[in-house]
């Protein structure tokens, strides 16, 4: 009975427990408002801009730290030694020793780098003396936009302004040469990470890959026939792993045994290594480091080139150990215990594994993925170019100070800028990455920023890409991973070869930099860890403990793992630690891992503690008068960031309802799990997935405005819209980024009905009165560059004025556009083959100052010899006209004068230009209509785009539908609706509002047929829908070819629309053909009007003549005049020049 | 003979289509018909009723006509009615941040205040500005700064900028010729006087001659006399059976405001009155529900056009539909000769 009521309590008590926590968790209103709160401190492209921070104030100090002396060998009283570095502001260097800051937008227009000089403070010696230089400058460094060190950091708009700046731009590019380019991201495996995987052979494998400032090595621990080894680079064989041990000094069988552990099965599979190693004959350390030595591969030069000399082979073998197989992993005063638990731990893991008793690790998991940045790979590459600048300062001090000279050595006066400067510019230019010291060969690197739609920008600076080839046909990187949710899009991705591999951050993605380490490896001492090297395997191993790790290291073990991590999180809520730092356990191998490395990919969530999230509707309100930044929530521990290995551990709620028990955290706002480019689909939560990543896809070629300074700028290919609009179907998305202000399409009246027949195939019917309103009307810009260049012989390029018609005093007409400078004046629209520059260039540019005035000293013609001049104009080609928008006449780095032109052609809409809505559904304008001839409603309305509704059923894009009552509903009301993933204004609401407007409310109006003047049978969908207009126009496409220019080489007709090409019969056509039986087509398609010629052919010996003479034979006697294509004469006589006689043989045709 | 009669004459909106589009009285379709066309009963039949006329917007009921014909009026209003546009913009200086050619499509599509009629086509080969078939305007606008300006916003003139908007009043008419006698100069020149332009600032201009010419909407929507016009049919609701209290509450609802009223009958209920079909645009709302749906129909009457029209400015809208009635006539006049000349033939 007692039991029984017991339980009866107890189950009671639970009730009212879970009652407690299922107490309605009141939703948090407006809680997307930490959105924009968010994105104020970490923009779209602060990861980028964070990144580069973190190098140019930190990181730069260190690597100055650790290449901080220049010894040379001739003289060891010499040294030099940097005492500190810093990046100044950017500026120009004009020549004359002028130098002024510099604004981005100037590089861009004058081809110019952004970039700032890097000084340093320097100590050395001088003769006898110690000297000490401030603010020498080694070099310069392209600086990223936006970040602290340009002139546009923490400027507001009119400063922006004036500065010919879009306060819209996001920064984050770099600008070398005058052209902008961003530094992708780039994904790859964490490092010193232990990775269980299986290899080819399918054994399991234990991998670390180590990397230091120094040293990026790969160790692997592996099993092979119940035996275990240790494979590495640097050894020419895989050594068993107890030599490993003994040569750690480690020399007790017991004791090696108890590091991997006491576990029984445990000692069942490492027995036989222990066996093995007896067998060898291996008990020292000395004997040990003795094979390994014998092992180890030709060294490298560190070791080999100087101090080889001095070292035996065992000392190299304890060198090895200690600095290149687990480089990570710290040997002080070559104490190897630590190593030793560290190699043991990794055996333990892949007997674990072998057992069955931990999975493999899933090299996909975004856990154990780090992205690089603008930032580090710039480290990388600067450190490799500094290390060089040091040797080759090195090499210079080693030659000339052992010489006596009068003058005593400067190291001062031989400091080259060039190679950091060049170095860095061109890497980044081009985009190879070459780090010798990694041996590090990486091809495309950074892109060029394409800024054909403001969204492409965004795109393009969040986009991440994989090291992973391209080529190859696996599908597990390429698949969606479940650690992606919220950090990376699920959507953007591109089609193709690319497919999964180019991805795209999701809005609140923030990727971490480095932090220092050390500080925290005294928090964990004080919070309890115990050191491990003293302790023995029995205790490390013992069921309560567990080890503590730091970025892949060990650095003690703890018997209270939950107080060790409660507290960090403690901590680190708050503000007492770093807030990237993130904290998780690893159960099954009793692992606490702290991560406070760079590249981790993480973002913010509401924390919940007991079923109530700490941030509440009192906490918004704040936010949204600005009496709280997204940096209080951080700092009172309302909201924190979480790391993917933090995310596994915690239970995340995504909506308020969702919160029981065991919640941690809580979701800011689903939507936030798309990205900028598939945040502005409205509704995609309705669409078919692929629809989405089409549209991701797409709106970077949409047509709109791109920056507030768009007039000001000079791209080589510009397209503009000239009255986008805003969507009237809005997302949070959208108004986050900021593209309202900068949109890129139009909201068109759109009815869903078929007309005419020339809407299949997703084309799209227009209506003409539309279109001369202003609807899809672009303006296309395009830059022409000319560079006035100077020769060796000191002559250089010249302009000179149009060519006048002596009779009629008028220039002719090719110079008709030209203004007296010789240069087309602005405003002026130009036709196909005019001239716009008319440029000259000397006939010789070779000719030495001393020819040329031999030369002149025997002609005695003057030096403005203007005959000689070759015509070299830039010549307007384009059949259809241009106006000149804008001419510019500057000079570039190399002093060069360089005219740039910019044309303008407004273009309307016309049959075939490419359009599309939101959905991914595009189409290509079928037919343009008279507004007459449209259909209208009982308002007179008449739809600006017909589209066929068979667009609908096969792709399924319900969002679509949606948005277009969205419109309808808000046109009417005069607000903009919101279509937000996963919330948005919902369908029931909208149609509320048309019922009440007097509308059908599935959106459905009576239309009258514009043709006849009846009603239409059917009800018609209609509404406005948000449509893009896509960069793929008619007019540049359009190619038609009768007779044209030919190859020179083979006489066939050229290739390509811009060389006035052909259009290729290719194999498969001609396979038609053939099977067909079409052979005088054949002939004629392939050879009569492709490159037929006429050749003589002597019957007797088969080859050619010429003029009906054999020169062979010294006959005319059988000479025969036949016709053969061009190519195929050119052939055999390319065949004679390799000693090979083609003969032919003619029969007289029967 | 009833449902007949109903084809005939009705349009019938169901929940999901529209039955008996087209008309059907044709000759010989229907016997017992004489469908014949008679000028006589035409004439009984025809009519016209203004319900609405101003300078701009006019709205008439068309009666007992075709919808061919209607939709011919429509047609040529739209499309063939001539109006004077902007058609040629000499640019002498245009600093403002619009290119040339946006600048003039903007201007190509301010409606302007001149009678077209008093105007002929421009031969296109013609260079020659006649004073018979162009208009001349000039639009010459510089920004400065505002020297009254003051940052603290005291005064009145707070803009900081002269001229930074450049408005339609902005043009200034050039007569040439006998315009100057012939027409008034309030006669001339755009609609309105507060279409905005084009934005400046100080230190930009713009030096502009804008040269208008006599064309047709279906060259360019920017002759089109109206700005749009349009008819609908006249809708008819039918209350098969009586409707009282709540459903006839519903039934309210379901349309426009006026188009049903409720009165109360003598027995203490109130009961659905159809009052203004006029109002309904149709949105078939009382179809939706399952109670009323089967007591009303909804119809449009075939041959009862509501036509609007809304003028740009230049003519007034009764004034236009005049003209396109001529134009309709001539047409036929046109067909007409174009038949006897090939039976003559």
């Amino acid at each position: 009975m007692g039991v029984q009521k017991n339980k009866n309590l107890d189950s009671h008590d639970t009730v009212d427990d879970l009652d407690q926590s299922a107490a309605p968790v009141k939703s948090i209103e407006d809680k997307w408002k930490l959105v924009p709160a968010f994105l104020k401190i970490k923009g779209l492209v602060k990861q980028h801009l964070d990144s580069f921070d973190y190098f140019v104030n930190t990181e730069i100090k260190k690597i100055m730290l650790a290449n901080q002396e220049i010894l040379i060998e001739s003289d060891p009283s010499f040294y030099m030694r940097y005492l500190n570095i810093e990046v100044l502001s950017p500026c120009i260097d004009e020549g004359f020793n002028i130098v002024r800051p510099i604004t981005p937008h100037e590089c861009r227009l004058r081809d110019m780098s952004y970039s700032a000089p890097i000084s340093v403070d320097i100590e050395y010696i001088r003769g006898k003396e110690r000297v000490i230089r401030k603010g020498l400058v080694i070099g310069k460094l392209p600086i990223m936009l936006r970040s602290c060190k340009c002139v546009l950091y923490q400027k507001n708009e009119a400063e922006m302004a004036k500065m010919r700046e879009c306060p819209l731009d996001p920064g984050g590019y770099f600008i070398t040469r005058g052209t902008e380019r961003v530094i992708l991201i780039q994904e790859q495996i964490s490092k010193n990470r232990m990775l269980i995987e299986k290899d080819s052979k399918d054994r399991f494998q234990c991998t670390v890959t180590s990397t230091t400032q120094q040293t990026k090595t790969k160790t692997g621990v592996y099993e092979s026939k119940g035996r275990y080894f240790l494979a590495h680079n640097s050894l020419t064989d895989d050594i068993p792993i107890v030599i490993i041990f003994k040569a750690y000094g480690i020399q007790s069988d017991q004791e090696i045994a108890e590091l991997i552990g006491f576990e029984d099965y445990i000692l069942n599979c490492f027995s036989a290594s222990i066996e093995e190693c007896h067998r060898l004959g291996i008990f020292t350390q000395i004997q040990a480091l003795k094979y390994i030595s014998t092992k180890m591969k030709s060294l490298s030069k560190q070791f080999s080139s100087n101090q080889s000399s001095r070292h035996s082979r065992i000392d190299e073998a304890r060198e090895i150990l200690a600095h290149i197989i687990f480089a990570h992993v710290p040997v002080i005063e070559y104490n190897y215990k630590l190593k030793a638990v560290y190699t043991a731990s990794m055996v333990r893991r892949v007997i674990q594994a072998q057992l069955g008793l931990v999975n493999i690790d899933d090299r996909d998991y975004y856990g154990n993925k780090r992205l690089e940045l603008a930032g580090q790979l710039i480290a990388l590459l600067f450190e490799d170019l500094f290390k060089r600048f040091n040797t080759e300062l090195q090499k210079i001090a080693n030659k000339i100070i052992p010489r006596q000279r009068a003058q005593q050595f400067d190291v001062t006066k031989h400091i080259r800028p060039d190679i950091i400067t060049n170095g860095l510019v061109i890497a980044i230019s081009t985009g190879n990455w070459t780090i010798k010291r990694f041996k590090m060969e990486r091809h495309g690197v950074t892109h060029v920023l394409s800024r054909l739609s403001y969204v492409a920008g965004i795109g393009m600076m969040t986009m991440i890409t994989s090291q992973f080839e391209k080529t190859r046909k696996v599908s597990g990187p390429r698949s969606l991973q479940p650690s992606q949710w919220g950090m990376l899009c699920p959507s953007d991705t591109p089609e193709g070869e690319g497919c999964g591999l180019v991805k795209n951050l999701a809005l609140m993605t923030h990727i971490t930099t480095d932090i220092e380490e050390k500080p925290l490896i005294r928090l964990a001492q004080n919070l309890g860890i115990e050191d491990i090297t003293m302790m023995n395997g029995e205790e490390i191993y013992a069921d309560n403990m567990f080890i503590v790790m730091l970025n892949g290291n060990i650095i003690g073990a703890t018997n209270k793992p939950k107080k060790l991590i409660d507290s960090i999180r403690f901590l680190r809520r708050k503000g007492y630690l770093n807030e990237f730092i993130s904290v998780y356990t690893l159960k099954k191998q009793r692992v606490i891992n702290i991560s406070s490395d760079s590249g981790r990919l993480c973002r913010p969530y509401i924390i919940v503690i007991k079923g109530q999230p700490k941030v509440t509707n009192q906490h918004i309100q704040e936010l949204a008068l600005g009496q709280k930044t997204f940096i209080d929530f951080l700092r009172q521990g309302l909201v924190e960031y979480l790391d993917v290995n933090e995310e596994g551990d915690s239970n995340i709620a995504v909506y308020e309802k969702d919160i029981n028990k065991e919640t941690t955290h809580l979701e800011i706002e689903p939507f936030t799990l798309l990205g900028a480019c598939a945040g502005l689909i409205p509704y995609p939560h309705h669409n078919q997935s692929p629809r989405n990543t089409y549209q991701c896809a797409m709106g970077k070629q949409a047509m709109g405005a791109i920056g507030y300074n768009q007039s000001q700028r000079c791209d080589t290919l510009l397209y503009l819209l000239v009255y986008p609009q805003r969507h009237l179907v809005k997302t949070r998305t959208i108004e986050l980024i900021n593209l309202e202000k900068l949109p890129a399409g139009q909201n068109a009246i759109v009815a869903v009905m078929s007309y005419s027949g020339y809407d299949i195939e997703d084309a799209l019917i227009l209506n003409k009165s539309s279109l001369d309103r202003g609807f899809g009307r672009c303006i296309v810009y395009k830059k022409q560059v000319v560079a006035m260049k100077r020769y060796p012989n000191r002559s250089c390029d010249k302009i000179k004025g149009p060519l006048i018609n002596i009779d009629t005093k008028k220039p002719k007409w090719e110079h008709e556009v030209l203004d007296m400078d010789g240069i087309v004046g602005v405003g002026e629209i130009v036709d196909n083959k005019q001239v716009l520059v008319n440029k000259y260039t000397p006939s010789s540019t070779t000719m030495t100052l001393a020819e040329q005035q031999n030369s002149t000293s025997t002609t005695t013609t003057n030096v403005f010899a203007e005959p000689e001049d070759k015509e070299t104009p830039l010549v307007y080609r384009n059949s259809v006209p241009a106006c000149i928008e804008k001419v510019m006449l500057t000079s570039n780095h190399e002093d060069m004068f360089i005219v740039k032109l910019l044309t303008r052609q407004t273009r309307r809409p016309e049959i075939g230009d490419k359009f599309s809505s939101r959905h991914g559904q595009k189409g290509v304008c079928g037919l343009i209509v008279q507004q007459e001839d449209m259909p209208f409603n009982d308002y007179g309305m008449c739809p600006d785009i017909i589209m066929n509704p068979h667009g609908y059923p096969s792709r399924m894009t319900i969002g679509k539908l949606i948005e277009l009552l969205g419109g309808k509903a808000g046109v009417l009301e005069g607000k903009f609706h919101y279509g937000t993933a996963f919330g948005g204004d919902k369908i029931v609401d909208l149609s509320k509002v048309l019922i009440e407007k007097g509308f059908n409310y599935l959106g459905k109006d009576l239309l009258t047929s514009g043709l006849t003047g009846e009603p239409l049978q059917s009800y018609i969908f209609f509404g406005p829908i948000f449509y893009q207009k896509l960069k793929h126009m008619v007019q540049d496409k359009m190619h038609a070819r009768a007779r044209g220019p030919r190859s020179v080489l083979t006489r066939q007709p050229t290739e390509g629309r811009s060389r006035d090409g052909g259009l290729r019969l290719g194999e498969m056509e001609r396979d038609c053909l053939i099977g067909y039986g079409a052979s005088m087509l054949i002939l004629e398609r392939l050879m009569i009007s492709s490159d037929q010629f006429q050749v003589d052919v002597c019957n007797q010996c088969g080859l050619f003549g010429y003029n009906g003479w054999c020169q062979f034979c010294k006959s005319s006697s059988d000479v025969a005049t036949i016709k053969i294509p061009y190519a195929c004469k050119l052939l055999f006589q390319e065949l004679q020049s390799m000693n090979i006689v083609p003969r032919i043989s003619l029969k007289t045709q029967i | 003979m009833a449902s007949l009669n109903n084809i005939r004459t009705r349009i019938k909106l169901e929940e999901t289509e529209v039955l008996h589009t087209t008309s059907t009285d044709f000759p010989g379709n229907y016997p017992g018909y004489d469908d014949r066309l008679n000028l006589d009963e035409f004439r009984k039949n025809l009519k016209i009723q203004i319900s609405n006329l101003d300078t701009t917007t006019t709205e008439f009921d068309l009666i007992g006509i075709d919808a061919a014909i209607a939709n011919a009026f429509r047609r040529i209003l739209i499309a063939e009615l001539p109006s004077m546009a902007i058609e040629k913009v000499h640019v002498t200086e245009n600093s403002s941040v619009l290119p040339d050619d946006v600048l003039a499509h903007r201007l190509g599509l301010i409606p302007l205040h001149a009678d077209p009629r008093l105007f002929v086509d421009k031969v296109s080969s013609d260079t020659k500005e006649r004073e018979d078939d162009t208009l001349i305007f000039k639009l010459k606008v510089a920004c400065k700064k505002n020297p009254k300006a003051t940052t603290d916003g005291n005064d009145n003139s707070k803009n900081p900028y002269i001229n930074s908007n450049v408005y339609t009043e902005h043009m200034e008419w050039i007569p040439i010729g006998n315009q100057a006698t012939k027409f008034k100069s309030e006669d001339v020149g755009p609609v309105s006087h507060d279409i905005l332009i084009v934005k400046l600032r100080p230190g930009q201009e713009i030096d502009l001659k804008l040269v208008c010419h006599k064309g047709i909407g279906r060259d360019h929507a920017k002759f089109s006399p109206v700005c749009t016009a349009s008819y609908r049919l006249m809708p008819e609701i039918i209350l098969k059976k009586p409707i009282y209290d709540e459903d006839a509450e519903q039934l309210q609802k379901c349309f426009t405001q006026g188009v049903i009223e409720l009165e109360d009958d003598n027995k203490g209920h109130r009961r659905a009155v159809v009052s203004k079909p006029r109002l309904d645009m149709c949105s078939r709302e009382a179809l939706r529900y399952p109670a009323l749906k089967d007591c009303i129909e909804l119809n449009k009457i075939r041959d009862h056009f509501i036509f609007s029209i809304e003028s740009v400015g230049a003519l007034s809208p009764d004034q236009l539909f005049i003209d396109a009635i001529k134009l309709v006539m001539s047409k036929c006049d046109r067909l007409l000769q174009e038949i006897d000349g090939n039976i003559n033939n």
